[in-house]
């Protein structure tokens, strides 16, 4: 029988999935396409690739991928759009819940809830992505621009992020966690990593949101105590979009202007970033300032480091729960500022923080004490407190197993380094942005 | 195709499935009639149409679906609401097998058995079975290495229910339970949102079917684990009444008190996502019928993940106001982002929002 007559055979008794190779076909849009993709990965198996082509794809319901080893592909953020503008179900624009999935090269738009979301996913990749609401900064916009949750192993790489209520790019009670070359702008938070560990965030670009990058480590949730997280050689500048975060919500209370937050996490290393015309305050250090009940919970930064950033123009307008603690000092605040919590339930620990900055770096400790905290105690100064007795050492850097960009024992001197491509793309993004921007009338003291 | 199956004879039979190998649809011509294959369930896709299963007699418009042999109906106390719609439950037990008995959690269904559940709607909801259309039905298979879930859709002539792996969607406008005009966006759900739901960990679990759940409403209706266990359907239920069965309080039973009637509705339409190993584990939030009254049941509660599904207010329960918990705001809304739960539903359940906000009400503010 020749081959011609089998794949006629074949066709005829709806056999094709057999003998084509439908796994490999490209996803169109138009009429179908979202039921199509929807089946497409409800189907696929280890090792699939579903492909989407460039256009416009419409979805009126969230999707789902539930299978293991699994990529998903467009053919570009600009090129493929999946928009969700018509949404009428789903808390999410695509959910993800198997392990080992890629997900690279298309665009989510206008999600009524989070836009791409993984739970329980390990060694997940989001590479060349972008999550967009388009009508700018709305209440009204979805929580979370890319969300990964309760997973071991998450990579986030040139993925840009605008206009999420909560944070563009936010990894929740995760760990192991690299989130570089991307950029957030014009989200309530630009990054946050909260109740994480082991995480690396360099190489993005934060700017336009209400407050930058923010490790926060929050109570009440079954995976807490976030510690060894790394924040270096970000560029963080101009975080001056009003915070438009329902009130409930913990993000609510960060301080426009803010650029870089810790809260109540752990060995946190703070360096090399470039901060600029953040009008609160380039770096704030604080305790989880309300009253909790969870008892297995520590509310209290410690170890936290701060050395090499650089500081720019900033801390003229301060925002929010420290606009009246500003005034009373001449309505400015300094590069850095502690609210000076070392004490919680009676007990006091020395070693919440270590500013290492060259002595010309302004510098506040509110003298707040304790918390849950009362505002109305600031009792500012301008003394650093004392080098920690603990001498915190720096988290070393996170390897993911399924990184591309991860040293390679077998690598050869001389081989391009992938990370410096992703400088390039990094520093040329920041000189464009520059360009946008007034000179400053001075820069960093 | 499948009237000519179920003609007698061989040759009858031989005619027929020359014609389904031709279009590809040979597994419809099974023994239709003698029940479900035991083997069918055990491994293998899904079948194209409910039918091929053979739980049911053939079915017909506006005729209630009978079943086969060891496919039994039951019922529950309490139903997750799912925009109104009646849903009529059977299980199917393969010959030899019994449900094994657990006081706690849902009942240990032997491997190859089946639990079927299938949803329709009625043109007015003051008489939810009067003229009701069947939409859906929701196929449970406990397979050796676990439960797979598969939907699907009836056809207009509701003669036959197609797999649908990718859900439907169906426009329903209806008389509400209030009278008024109710228009309904009613969503079957696709597969992996089958598994949103009934997710442990990473298996598939049944939820409705617990001892508590498949009790007798009132002391003096027939007890279905009594009848079960009489016909050796359940096995290791102690001989005797059932009294060490706690029984699930009625949600819709008026006349017994409120908050055991709310834990309950939380039970049945939230706790299967918001437990420590369901699809909201991240959330801390934990509305099953055995979490004591605390910050993990959302009592002074602050979100976490919410984002505007919180609306204005700052506790999932705020003791005392329902007008200010954002539990009650997002049972209340419709909007995807908002909603809860995210999945089943496209109005609200009036029932349980009254219940709850009810419960929220009568809780002290020192719960704070």
């Amino acid at each position: 029988m020749s081959s011609t007559r089998i794949a006629a055979v074949a066709a005829l008794l709806g056999l094709v999935t057999a003998c084509g190779k439908p796994a490999d076909s490209v996803i169109q849009p138009g009429a179908g396409a979202a039921e199509a993709l929807q089946r497409r990965l409800i189907e696929a198996k280890p090792g699939d690739i579903v492909t989407l082509a460039a256009g416009r794809f419409e979805f009126t319901d969230g999707l789902s991928l539930d299978q293991s080893k699994v990529t998903i592909r467009g053919a570009g953020p600009a090129q493929t759009i999946l928009s969700f503008k018509g949404q009428t179900g789903a808390g999410e624009g695509l959910l993800v819940t198997g392990d080992d999935v890629t997900l690279e090269g298309f665009a989510v738009e206008d999600t009524k809830g989070d836009g791409i979301k993984s739970k329980g996913a390990d060694r997940i990749t989001y590479r060349d992505l972008r999550v967009e609401w388009t009508r700018g900064p709305d209440p009204k916009n979805g929580a979370y621009g890319v969300y990964p949750v309760e997973s071991t192993g998450v990579l986030i790489e040139r993925v840009s992020v605008s206009g999420a209520s909560d944070a563009g790019i936010y990894v929740g009670q995760s760990r192991d966690i690299i989130v570089r070359g991307s950029r957030a702008e014009l989200n309530v938070a630009g990054i946050e990593i909260e109740n994480s560990s082991n995480a690396d965030v360099h190489d993005n670009i934060v700017t336009r949101n209400a407050g930058g990058i923010l490790v926060f480590d929050l109570p009440d949730l079954p995976v807490k105590d976030g510690r060894a997280i790394r924040v270096f050689d970000n560029q963080v500048f101009a975080n001056d979009t009003p915070n438009f975060a329902p009130p409930g919500n913990i993000v609510a209370s960060v301080p426009s202007g803010t650029g870089i937050m810790v809260m109540a996490a752990s060995d946190v290393h703070v360096f090399r970033n470039h901060l600029r015309l953040n009008r609160t305050a380039h770096v704030l250090v604080a305790a989880y300032f309300l009253p909790t009940k969870d008892a297995a919970y520590d509310p209290l930064p410690q170890r936290i480091v701060l050395h090499d950033n650089f500081y720019g123009p900033g801390g003229d307008d301060p925002q929010g729960m420290l606009r009246p603690v500003a005034r009373a000092m001449g309505g400015r605040l300094p590069p850095v500022v502690w609210d000076g919590v070392d004490t919680f339930g009676g007990r006091t620990i020395p070693d919440v923080l270590d500013m290492l900055e060259d002595g010309s770096v302004g510098f506040i400790d509110l003298g707040l004490g304790s918390t849950p905290v009362d505002l109305t105690a600031a009792r500012p100064r301008i003394q650093r407190p004392a080098p920690s007795p603990s001498r915190p050492v720096e988290p070393p850097p996170v390897h993911l197993a399924f990184d591309p960009a991860a040293p390679s024992k077998t690598g050869t001197p001389g081989d391009a380094d992938p990370t410096d491509v992703l400088h390039e793309i990094i520093d040329a993004a920041a000189r464009l942005k520059e360009i946008d921007k007034p000179a400053p009338s001075k820069d960093a003291p | 195709m499948i009237a000519r199956c179920g003609a007698p004879g061989a040759a009858a039979r031989a005619v027929c499935i020359i014609a389904a190998a031709a279009t590809g649809l040979l597994t419809a011509c099974a023994d239709r009639g003698a029940g479900p294959d035991p083997a069918r369930l055990l491994a293998g896709p899904p079948p194209s149409s409910l039918s091929v299963f053979d739980f049911f007699e053939d079915a017909a418009s506006g005729a209630a679906l009978m079943p086969r042999p060891r496919v039994e109906g039951y019922t529950l106390v309490n139903a997750l609401f799912s925009d109104h719609a009646v849903k009529d439950r059977h299980v199917y037990l393969p010959p030899g097998s019994a449900i094994g008995y657990r006081e706690d959690g849902v009942l240990e269904f032997p491997v190859g058995s089946a639990i079927l559940k299938t949803f329709s709607l009625a043109p007015d909801l003051r008489d939810p079975s009067r003229g009701a259309r069947r939409i859906e039905t929701r196929v449970l298979v406990r397979r050796a290495e676990g439960w797979v879930a598969w939907p699907y859709v009836w056809n207009a002539a509701q003669t036959d229910a197609t797999y649908a792996p990718v859900g439907a969607r169906q426009t329903w406008d209806v008389t509400g339970p209030d009278g008024k005009p109710l228009h309904i966006d009613y969503r079957v759900p696709n597969q992996n949102q089958c598994k949103t739901c009934h997710q442990r960990g990473d298996a598939i679990t049944p939820i409705g079917p617990t001892a508590r759940n498949l009790r007798a409403v009132h002391d003096d209706a027939p007890e279905l684990l009594a009848d079960w266990r009489a016909r050796g359907l359940l096995k290791g239920l102690p001989s005797g009444p059932l009294p060490t069965v706690e029984r699930a309080p009625a949600v819709a039973d008026a006349s017994s008190p409120v908050a055991p009637r709310a834990r309950a509705w939380l039970d049945i339409n939230c706790a299967h996502c918001h437990q420590r190993a369901g699809s909201a584990s991240n959330s801390g939030l934990y509305l099953g019928w055995d979490e004591p009254e605390g910050t993990a049941l959302g009592i002074g509660k602050r979100p976490v993940a919410a984002g505007r599904g919180a609306g204005d207010a700052l506790f999932v329960i705020d003791p005392g106001h329902p007008e200010r918990s954002i539990m009650v705001h997002r049972m209340d809304s419709v909007e995807p982002g908002v909603a809860m739960p995210e999945l089943g539903r496209s109005v609200h359940d009036p029932v349980g929002v009254a219940l709850v906000s009810a419960w929220i009400a009568a809780l002290p503010r020192a719960a704070l």
